[in-house]
């Protein structure tokens, strides 16, 4: 299992040298730069501005310059966020993107897992065809109509908790958010779990563990449930990836902090530097979870072999 | 059991002492939405106004906007120009003090100022100051630095010397690239000095924490001058730029001011809040501009037709919910000594009037119906409201001159690097706020010498005589006079289609009192309080 775990990190660093080379190249290819603002520079000051961040270089110059800062971890300046450099920013933003999408995620994974095996054990009764009828609502209503909603209701009209912001990062500023997060992955959970539970049901093993008279719990915890967690484990590496590195949809309407906005406000502004930092971190996490899942896999599914 | 007795009594007690205490200490907070992260806090390198809002509130000029937006002393207490216009010789305050305790000095505007116009420090707004002598050839390296014209005479005397006389100079060191920067502080921390804990100020607020994207937090001067008469004593900045997400932050009752929120909410907002929705004109013109290098374009017949066809109170009233106010001229009302800006003479006309003479116009130049075809392409940069004006705008052209329209969008970068770089395109929307309260700021946009600005790319040797005539002019009504000729001609030439003057938004608070409406859009928080 180690020398699997260590292949597969080695494996992983070409990956991320042609994820890099890619978004560097492409990113270049968009039209305009993070200087070309509504008021235009006068050119003086244009060239004086290309110059300190090296933009008046050829473009494989920049790029070995960037790569060769990149591997020893300074990932430049920020061209927008003149007064940070882009390690300080996403080291800021990630504990909030991190605080919130773990806990977003545990909501999900944990009531996603509840509602598909009891829908799938009440298969095709009214109750299942409500809990995939809200599945299924979670899944289509995106977030920017979720989250506004949420903050009407309860902060606008109710007043019981804030509209936005991190505050303190206490509970009550990170409940609204963290159900407009969950909210998506819990339905896609649902159903997910309750497809492969059924599936699971009606194998041959369960049939002989239920004739051979244990009880139901054990027989659905045991046994179904297991072998109905590999298509949530699978589809736990992109979801984890996406919410622990920040969703920016979320993040605008509740006005966290995060990495998410980051990515977004980096790309319209053409902060190079800015969209680099965060391609690398979202590539590194969906490695990394990537790995975490094989693992997961080879415990859950003793057929499958890693070495 | 006692023991818990005990410990609730001493609660009670503490609680109740806190509580009575808190009437008199209870700290004046104002929640301030901001519409955006500050790129940075370094003001030889903000260029927005929502930078301008914190800075402005740390730092001081020599002169400042009060809360009418009108000049009054700052960190100068008084000042004097010479015979000729081109000297001015200010006196700092004896009690102007950095938040260390250091004094403000002559030598730290003096700093200030080198640094803004030194080439190394690439400042995107140096060319404000270069009616300071020698402060372009300064800035582009022609000349060194000490050669700017510029000099602390002593601690408390600084004298600024100008190429020609300005008229609005003193509205220029209003400006966020004339704020001082306490030099000693500078050289202590190099360009870390805009942090939390270094940064010093000799405005009425001071730096206390920033969390990107989330809160920038500004507390009260004791070493301010004016501190005395400074009420609010926290000012947190919330830079939001979700329009939305702001408007409910505001309904939350968790800010007092927003700033910028979309247009559309007008007027629901104002039958929920009525006298809290601020609609202040703004010295900024929404233009479209048409490319002169072709045709047919180039004639003055179809550009004068295609701006006559655009019915403009529509746009300001019913696209922007009165959020804007319609323009037929370039240079933007509240201009101090102007007055009213050339319209051309078709503006007197009702629109149905105005559709028909387009109409006959448009004929003349061999274009529309039963003539040469008319495809015409729209360039915007991507936002709802600028869509929703170039729909409208499209079919306005499609129901008067049959034209096939078409509508382009970029991202805001790519719609203005390609006007500045000189791409060909039909017609584009663009769009001009005032950086000093002069009509030369607009005017300035369309001389041909004008490469980036010039997107219309219009040449008047006429037009260019004027304005340098303006520049040269000493008398300030004379010079008013020779840019109302200038602004004529643009009136008669329609290089631009001057659509709406712009208007700012503001929810503010009925918390809040002391604010005025400004077109100069200056609203320090020195001069509002907070009511609980």
């Amino acid at each position: 299992m180690i020398s699997f775990v260590l292949r597969r990190l080695m494996s992983a660093v070409p990956t991320v040298f042609i994820v890099v080379t890619i978004s560097f190249f492409l990113m270049r290819f968009a039209p305009g730069g993070p200087f070309n603002l509504e008021r235009p520079l006068p050119p003086q000051t244009m060239a004086n501005i290309l110059a300190t961040y090296q933009l008046d270089q050829p473009l494989w110059k920049q790029y070995i310059h960037y790569v060769g800062n990149a591997v020893t971890g300074d990932f430049g300046p920020s061209f927008i966020y003149k007064d940070n450099t882009v390690a300080e920013l996403i080291g800021k933003a990630l504990p909030y993107s991190m605080q919130l999408g773990s806990m977003a995620i545990l909501i999900a994974l944990i009531g996603g897992v509840l509602l598909g095996t009891i829908a799938a054990l009440r298969q095709n009764s009214v109750l299942d065809f409500s809990l995939m009828a809200f599945a299924t609502v979670g899944v289509t209503v995106p977030n920017f109509v979720v989250g506004p909603v949420l903050t009407l209701i309860f902060a606008v009209i109710l007043s019981w908790l804030p509209a936005g912001g991190w505050g303190d990062g206490s509970l009550q500023f990170l409940i609204l958010p963290m159900i407009a997060l969950a909210l998506p992955q819990l339905a896609v959970f649902a159903r997910l779990t309750r497809g492969a539970m059924i599936e699971a049901l009606h194998t041959d093993h369960i049939r002989t563990a239920k004739a051979y008279g244990l009880p139901s719990r054990v027989v659905v915890v045991t046994h179904a449930l297991r072998g109905a967690m590999l298509p949530v484990v699978s589809y736990l590496a992109p979801c984890a990836a996406a919410l622990l590195t920040g969703s920016a949809v979320v993040e605008s309407i509740f006005t966290i902090p995060g990495v998410g906005r980051y990515f977004v406000l980096g790309a319209l502004n053409r902060d190079y530097p800015l969209v680099m930092g965060t391609v690398i971190l979202v590539a590194i996490f969906v490695i990394v979870f990537n790995l975490a899942v094989d693992i997961a896999y080879g415990l859950l599914d003793p057929r499958v072999r890693h070495d | 059991m006692l023991f818990l007795k005990r410990t609730l009594a001493t609660t009670a007690l503490a609680g109740a002492l806190v509580l009575g205490a808190s009437g008199a200490f209870a700290e004046t907070v104002l929640h301030r939405g901001n519409a955006g992260e500050p790129q940075t806090l370094d003001y030889a390198h903000i260029s927005i106004s929502i930078e301008g809002f914190i800075v402005k509130d740390l730092l001081e000029g020599l002169t400042i906007y009060d809360a009418a937006g009108k000049i009054v002393p700052g960190a100068a207490e008084s000042w004097t120009i010479s015979d000729d216009g081109t000297v001015y010789t200010f006196k700092i305050r004896d009690n102007a003090k950095w938040s260390d305790g250091t004094p403000v000095t002559a030598a730290d505007f003096e700093f200030a100022m080198h640094r803004v116009e030194d080439p190394k420090t690439a400042a995107e707004y140096a060319n404000i100051l270069y009616p300071i002598k020698n402060a372009e050839k300064v800035n582009k390296g022609e000349l060194p630095i000490d050669q700017l014209g510029v000099k602390a005479v002593d601690d408390k005397t600084f004298q600024i010397t100008l190429e020609r006389p300005t008229p609005f100079f003193l509205q220029l060191l209003a400006h966020y690239t004339a704020l001082p920067i306490s030099k000693a502080n500078f050289e202590k921390f190099g360009d870390q000095y805009i942090k939390p804990g270094n940064m010093v100020s000799n405005g009425a607020y001071k730096l206390q924490a920033h969390v990107p994207n989330d809160t920038l937090t500004v507390v009260k001067n004791d070493q301010y001058w004016d501190a005395a008469n400074v009420k609010i004593d926290k000012v947190i900045f919330y830079p939001i730029d979700d329009d939305a997400a702001s408007v409910r932050r505001f309904e939350a009752k968790e800010m007092d001011l927003v700033y910028n929120f979309s247009a559309d909410q007008i007027k629901r907002l104002r039958e929920s809040y009525g006298e809290q929705v601020h609609v202040s004109p703004a010295l900024a013109t929404y233009y479209y501009t048409f490319d002169t290098r072709e045709a047919p374009y180039s004639d003055v017949r179809v550009r004068t037709a295609l701006s006559m066809a655009v019915d403009r109170d529509f746009l300001a009233s019913e696209i922007y919910s009165g959020a804007q106010l319609p323009a037929y001229h370039l240079v933007p009302p509240g201009m101090e000594g102007y007055g009213e800006g050339a319209v051309p003479d078709w503006a007197s006309l009702s629109q149905i009037d105005r559709e028909d003479k387009a109409i006959a116009l448009m004929k003349e130049a061999g274009y529309g119906e039963g003539a040469k075809p008319l495809s015409i392409e729209i360039r915007y940069n991507t936002n709802a409201n600028h869509e929703r004006v170039a729909t409208a705008v499209a079919d306005m052209w499609k129901n008067t001159f049959g034209a096939n329209v078409s509508l382009v969008n970029l991202d805001v970068a790519s719609h203005y690097a390609y006007l500045q770089e000189g791409g060909k395109f039909n017609v584009a929307r663009a769009g001009w706020s005032a950086d000093y309260a002069d009509p030369e700021n607009f005017l300035a946009l369309n001389i041909s010498t004008n490469k980036t600005f010039n997107y219309a790319k219009y040449n008047s040797p006429e037009f260019d005589k004027l304005m340098q005539q303006s520049y040269e002019e000493k008398d300030p009504a004379k010079r008013m006079d020779l840019m109302k000729q200038a602004e004529a001609l643009i009136s008669r030439d329609q290089p631009i289609a001057p659509l709406m003057n712009s208007a700012d938004l503001w929810l503010v608070s009925s918390r809040i009192s002391g604010w005025v409406d400004n077109s100069v859009n200056e609203h320090l928080s020195k001069f509002l309080s907070v009511s609980e």
